[in-house]
């Protein structure tokens, strides 16, 4: 009987597993496909729904680069070319050239984390396809200006202080270790901080 | 037909040749309208269709940038694998590797001289039809073998091997099947079959007895099988096999065999509605021949797209099952109900020769609750994902 029984068994739930697959899959007939045609076929271009913290292209604000070459030196493969010098009378700084090849980077946002101001930062853009390599070099500095000087109150240029509070909130939102975590929270009650002190006193 | 060869042979254009010879040319290139006109393109279009129905099943879109809708995809897909270089290894067997493909196609090609589109339109009423069907059909299972010995690579013949293993397996409860319709109407005439039947489910072979509902299922799994449909693809498995017995094949030769793979849907469907569906069959709306007949041609057509849809709906749904299960499936369930088939509807023309209409109407009416029940379990489905609706088919 076992056997007789697991053969009608079998046939029982062939019958209607498939059965049930069918109904499954003919409710999908009735479902919005998901499909995000990009890029003619879209309500809103893709980079307007990318969040604040997408690592797309670099930009520089140079209104606001204070010249320390401190992304500089952060790039591991050093795609960020600087050259700053300093007039010995006037003690102004002058940037003469500001190159980011966006071929080499990798979009680690190391550069952009120990940016005083905030003025390199990652942009929701990431269409960079070009017909030539020379022009995937961004060259952010076509006339020599001078580097900004961070002020001891809050900024009063008019022109300046927009750009360097998105500068700040770059920053605060973007680069402070122990704070890049859910918008600022700190997840579970342990700090992450700690966690990046450990892994730096092991180095 | 007979007509047509004769005026031409009385008129002077063939120069007086013989009638044979100008018989020969006008079927030859009647075939070939017929085949380029309607069979390719009809393969062409179901893998479009295919295309977007999986993939409305998956949630995505499918092919929809050629033409509107991506209609003319078929074609882009076709103009391109014929541009393609065709490839023949070193290795392999030339002529056979070259045949190969043109045996896959035949088998496509040679059910389409008995098939009732209306009860006029038919190229051959043969009286030994459906078994004419069938055994054009298992031409295939050579092709296939050929190309994958001829292709001297493993994958090629183990999909080859696996190839006719299965359709031989499955050519016994697809003939089996067939055979509780023979024995009640006592012929093979595919338009005789048709004939039986009446338009109304319950005069289809489909309900006339509980035996012939489950052959008829018995039939349809079966004709998936031989036509290496999901879930029995085994013979070009992807995942496993790279493409089975196609691995080697490039451009027109590959693009034959899956020309054949979607073309043999609607030799399916047409089997399937010619034995149990009723067929062309229509209600006598008026005497007019020729309207009749495009009457009986839709509703052929719509029947048998129909059934095209569901094994796309299938294919779409089910897993690829395992070569054990696939054999165990055809020898240990369908073998032997199919007897059982074949036993009970004998015992049932015995006991009722010329059919039980009562037993119609009430396979009828279960087969529309297991349709409410479908629905309602739909329905289920559909409020349980809480989705948007969207019924439009196109994006």
């Amino acid at each position: 009987m076992g056997a007789i029984g697991e053969y009608f068994q079998n046939i029982k739930e062939t019958v209607s597993t498939i059965f049930e697959g069918m109904a499954v899959t003919a409710s999908h007939f009735m479902r919005k496909p998901y499909t995000v045609q990009y890029p003619d076929r879209i309500a809103v271009r893709v980079q307007d729904t990318l969040p604040y913290r997408y690592r797309g292209i670099l930009n520089v604000d140079l209104e606001i680069c204070t010249g320390c070459l401190a992304c500089e030196r952060a790039c591991p493969i050093d795609c960020i070319v600087i050259a700053c010098e300093k007039d010995q009378k006037t003690k102004v700084l002058t940037i003469s050239q500001f190159d980011i090849d966006i071929i080499k980077c990798m979009y680690c946002g190391l550069c952009s984390e120990p940016c005083p101001t905030g003025a390199i930062h990652h942009t929701s853009e990431f269409e960079g396809a070009d017909f030539s390599t020379e022009s995937m070099i961004r060259r952010f500095v076509t006339d020599p200006i001078d580097a900004y000087k961070p002020k001891k109150g809050p900024e009063t240029d008019e022109r300046i202080a927009p750009i360097l509070n998105r500068g700040m909130r770059y920053i605060n939102e973007f680069a402070t270790p122990g704070q890049a975590w859910a918008g600022g929270a700190v997840v579970n009650g342990a700090p992450p901080a700690d966690g990046e002190e450990e892994a730096d006193a092991q180095e | 037909m007979q007509e047509l060869i004769n005026s031409l042979v009385s008129s002077k254009s063939f120069g007086g040749m013989p009638a044979t010879i100008v018989g020969a040319i006008v079927i030859i290139v009647l075939s070939a309208v017929v085949f380029l006109g309607v069979a390719f393109p009809f393969a062409g279009i179901v893998s479009w269709v295919e295309r977007r129905v999986w993939a409305r099943i998956q949630s995505r879109v499918g092919p929809n940038r050629v033409g509107p809708n991506g209609f003319l995809q078929w074609l882009a897909d076709g103009v391109k694998h014929v541009c393609k270089e065709d490839v023949i290894p070193a290795d392999s067997d030339p002529h056979l590797f070259k045949m190969a493909p043109y045996l896959v196609v035949l088998a496509f090609v040679l059910p389409w001289a008995v098939m009732p589109f209306s009860s006029a339109l038919i190229l051959a009423d043969m009286n030994v039809g459906i078994l004419y069907m069938t055994s054009v059909t298992a031409i295939t299972v050579v092709g296939v073998l050929m190309a994958g010995w001829a292709s001297n690579d493993k994958w090629s013949l183990i999909g080859g091997i696996r190839s006719a293993a299965q359709i031989v397996s499955y050519e016994i409860p697809a003939g089996l099947s067939i055979f509780p319709v023979v024995l009640m109407t006592g012929t093979l005439s595919m338009q005789s079959i048709i004939k039986a039947q009446g338009w109304a489910p319950q005069h289809w072979f489909l309900f006339a007895n509980p035996f012939t509902f489950v052959a008829a299922n018995i039939l349809y799994v079966s004709a998936l099988a031989e036509g290496n449909r999901t879930p029995f693809d085994l013979p070009e498995a992807e995942s496993e096999l790279v493409a089975g017995f196609a691995t080697e094949y490039s451009g027109m030769r590959y693009l034959f065999f899956f020309m054949a793979e979607w073309g043999n849907l609607f030799i399916i469907g047409a089997i399937i509605t010619t034995l149990f569906l009723g067929g062309w069959q229509f209600p006598r709306v008026t005497n007019n021949a020729v309207v009749m007949n495009v009457l009986q041609l839709i509703t052929f057509n719509v029947k048998v797209l129909f059934l095209v849809f569901l094994s796309m709906w299938i294919r779409g749904t089910l897993p690829r099952v395992r070569i054990d299960q696939l054999m165990s499936l055809c020898w240990k369930y369908f073998v032997p109900i199919s007897f059982v088939n074949m036993l009970g509807t004998a015992v049932w023309v015995a006991i009722w020769p010329d059919g039980n209409s009562v037993a119609g109407y009430i396979m009828f009416a279960v087969g529309l609750v297991v349709a409410f029940i479908f629905v309602q379990r739909v329905i289920y489905y559909v409020r349980r994902s809480r989705m948007e609706l969207y019924f439009r088919p196109t994006i």
